[in-house]
């Protein structure tokens, strides 16, 4: 690591969804993070149309840089490195952002690091709590993904331990949320009306927790589809669907499975931190569940503000500023968008340096391809 | 002046350096899936073959389409980005006006056309190599039939459909070195170029791939 003088400076530029992202961090501090969201744009579809999301990253690129700097109050001159989300995502999305980091390197004359989306979501909690404990435990869960991962070192070892192999997360607090008709998006709502409700009111089931289930495997579609009978029973039935009780119980099914996992992966591997990002993770809920066993266990919660949990840019400069920190090798001008990155790979390093691990690209992904992403 | 000319709207990943009078170093590589890891390597070549270095360029000039849209943005964000750090205008021209210019067609009129995919073309009429007559846009062949009776047609597109396009011929695919040229002699003549926006044509595929973010109206 760099002395406190010589922290690197690190533009990160993250475009793998809707978010068009830009970050400028120094070292483990967060000078700024701009964000451009195509998010109303996609709303009428009911879902990310990557087109839609791909033509509003190649508009909103260049003023959010500025804007980036601007907020920094640096100058592009002075930057180490450029740091770009190389993959997992939407393929067209990601390669707008890699052009455009690839070109502003390029012309800057800064070393280049294409970066994994997933190990960006862990290494942003070094802006918020100082540097990651090695190993860490993370916990990512948003409305992309839901993964258990584990990090010795994160610029060159990411260990998948599991991940959904249905739905994410973020997505079964949508859907619920649109059952119980209270509206986009469902995690605030569905957290705000559990506070009133009673989590104990009814048993919806938890998924994969039986003894022969995967130990840290998650699933979320039988639970959103039980939620979604007894809803619609009652309403058959010509009675009241109690709103605040249904919600406070969804969520205290997933929040129960998600912070069981995680503190039992802990334990099994003898690791004494866990790190929880991704958009979900401003669920209180959540920090609340994973608070109380995290303390009961022994185990360190490190839980970013939400602002960081979602896609951004900080992140990706976060993990930039980590590449140049322990000398990792910087990517090619032939670094390519790679839609499914492995989670193994934290960066894409150049043809013809030495690096730390090695990099075989077989693609051996987590147990659910179709979740990996945002 | 130095400019630097690319363009990504066809099949070809093309770069050239232009220094006001003629063209001083150029790359074509043709290959449609790969646009994203082949251009900035061409910039790279193309500066070294010329001896100077990005920081020399007075302008970047960009094909701006039409052409299909992933490989198209390659080229526009990366000449987008140039001009951000570099502080030197980026000019675009149509995809089509260059294509027109390199068939060195003196006497029209005559048809540009190039593959748009999906049974298309994106095309344009032009009296001359300089003068374009309609605005780009995007048919099947069979629809234009009557409109580009007769008439020769240069492009990819038009090669591709020859019961539309009987007197085809190439070149098949836009050169950064003829877009240079005519962009120089455009500025040279006072003539303002256009903000380097895509010309897609077409509106975005509403497809919602599965597993993504679920974005429900509010
Ligand atoms: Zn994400």
């Amino acid at each position: 690591m760099a002395d406190s003088k010589d922290v690197p400076l690190v533009l990160g530029i993250e475009t793998s969804c809707d978010e068009t992202g830009v970050g400028i961090v120094a070292g483990t501090t967060l000078l700024a993070d701009a964000i451009a969201s195509s998010v109303d744009e996609h709303a009428r579809f009911g879902g990310v149309v990557p087109e839609v999301a791909s033509r509003a990253h190649l508009e909103a690129m260049v003023p959010t840089i500025e804007r980036a700097l601007k907020e920094a109050g640096v100058s592009a001159r002075d930057l180490d490195g450029i740091a770009v989300t190389a993959g997992p995502g939407l393929a067209g999305a990601l390669l707008v952002g890699v052009s455009a980091a690839k070109a502003y390197a390029y012309a800057l004359g800064k070393p280049l690091y294409g970066v994994n989306h997933l190990a960006s979501h862990i290494c942003v909690d070094q802006l918020e709590h100082g540097p990651l404990p090695e190993p860490t435990m993370a916990l990512l869960v948003s409305g992309g993904h839901s993964s258990l991962l584990l990090s010795s070192d994160i610029t060159s070892d990411v260990r998948p331990m599991g991940a959904t192999i249905d739905d994410a997360a973020g997505e079964a607090f949508d859907k619920i949320a649109r059952v119980l008709n209270l509206g986009f998006p469902g995690g605030p709502v569905i957290d705000r009306y559990a506070k009133e409700g009673d989590p104990r009111a009814i048993a919806f089931p938890r998924g994969l927790t039986g003894p022969r289930d995967p130990a840290y495997d998650f699933s979320f579609s039988g639970l959103k589809t039980s939620v979604a009978r007894w809803i619609e029973a009652k309403r058959a039935a010509g009675e009241e669907v109690p709103v605040r009780d249904v919600a406070a119980s969804f969520q205290e099914a997933v929040v129960d499975v998600l912070t069981r996992k995680a503190v039992r992966a802990c334990k099994d591997e003898g690791v004494d931190h866990l790190m929880i990002g991704g958009g979900v993770a401003a669920n209180t809920r959540l920090r609340a569940l994973a608070q109380e066993r995290c303390e009961a266990a022994g185990i360190r919660l490190r839980v970013p503000r939400p602002k960081l949990c979602t896609d951004n840019g900080a992140m990706v400069a976060a993990l930039g500023a980590e590449m140049v920190a322990r000398n990792r090798a910087p990517s090619d001008w032939e670094l390519s968008a790679d839609s499914s990155l492995p989670v193994t790979d934290p960066h894409v390093p150049g043809h013809g340096h030495s690096h730390g691990h090695s990099h075989s690209h077989d693609h051996v992904h987590e147990v659910s391809k179709g979740n990996l992403y945002t | 002046m130095l400019l630097l000319a690319l363009d990504t709207a066809t099949p070809a990943v093309t770069v050239a350096l232009h220094d006001g009078t003629a063209v001083v170093a150029a790359s074509s590589q043709v290959d449609a899936r790969r646009h994203g890891e082949l251009l900035l390597p061409a910039v790279d070549r193309v500066l070294a073959e010329a001896g100077t270095g990005l920081d020399a360029v007075t302008g970047v000039v960009v094909g701006i389409g039409p052409g299909p849209y992933t490989g198209l943005r390659v080229g526009l964000m990366t000449a987008d980005t140039f001009g951000l750090a570099l502080g030197v205008p980026v000019h675009g021209v149509c995809t089509l006006d260059g294509l027109a210019y390199a068939a060195e067609v003196d006497e029209g009129p005559f048809v540009v056309a190039t593959d748009a995919r999906r049974k298309e073309v994106y095309w344009a009429r032009y009296s001359d190599s300089r003068t374009r007559v309609t605005e780009p846009s995007v048919d099947r062949p069979a629809d234009i039939a009557d409109q580009v009776a007769g008439l020769p047609a240069v492009g990819a597109g038009a090669l591709l459909y020859p019961e539309t396009f009987p007197e085809a011929r190439g070149p098949e695919h836009v050169s950064a070195a003829a877009l240079a040229a005519l962009a120089a002699e455009r500025l040279a003549a006072g003539v303002e170029l256009p903000v380097p926006r895509p010309l897609y044509l077409r509106r975005p595929d509403a497809q919602v791939p599965k597993n993504y973010k679920v974005v429900t109206p509010k």
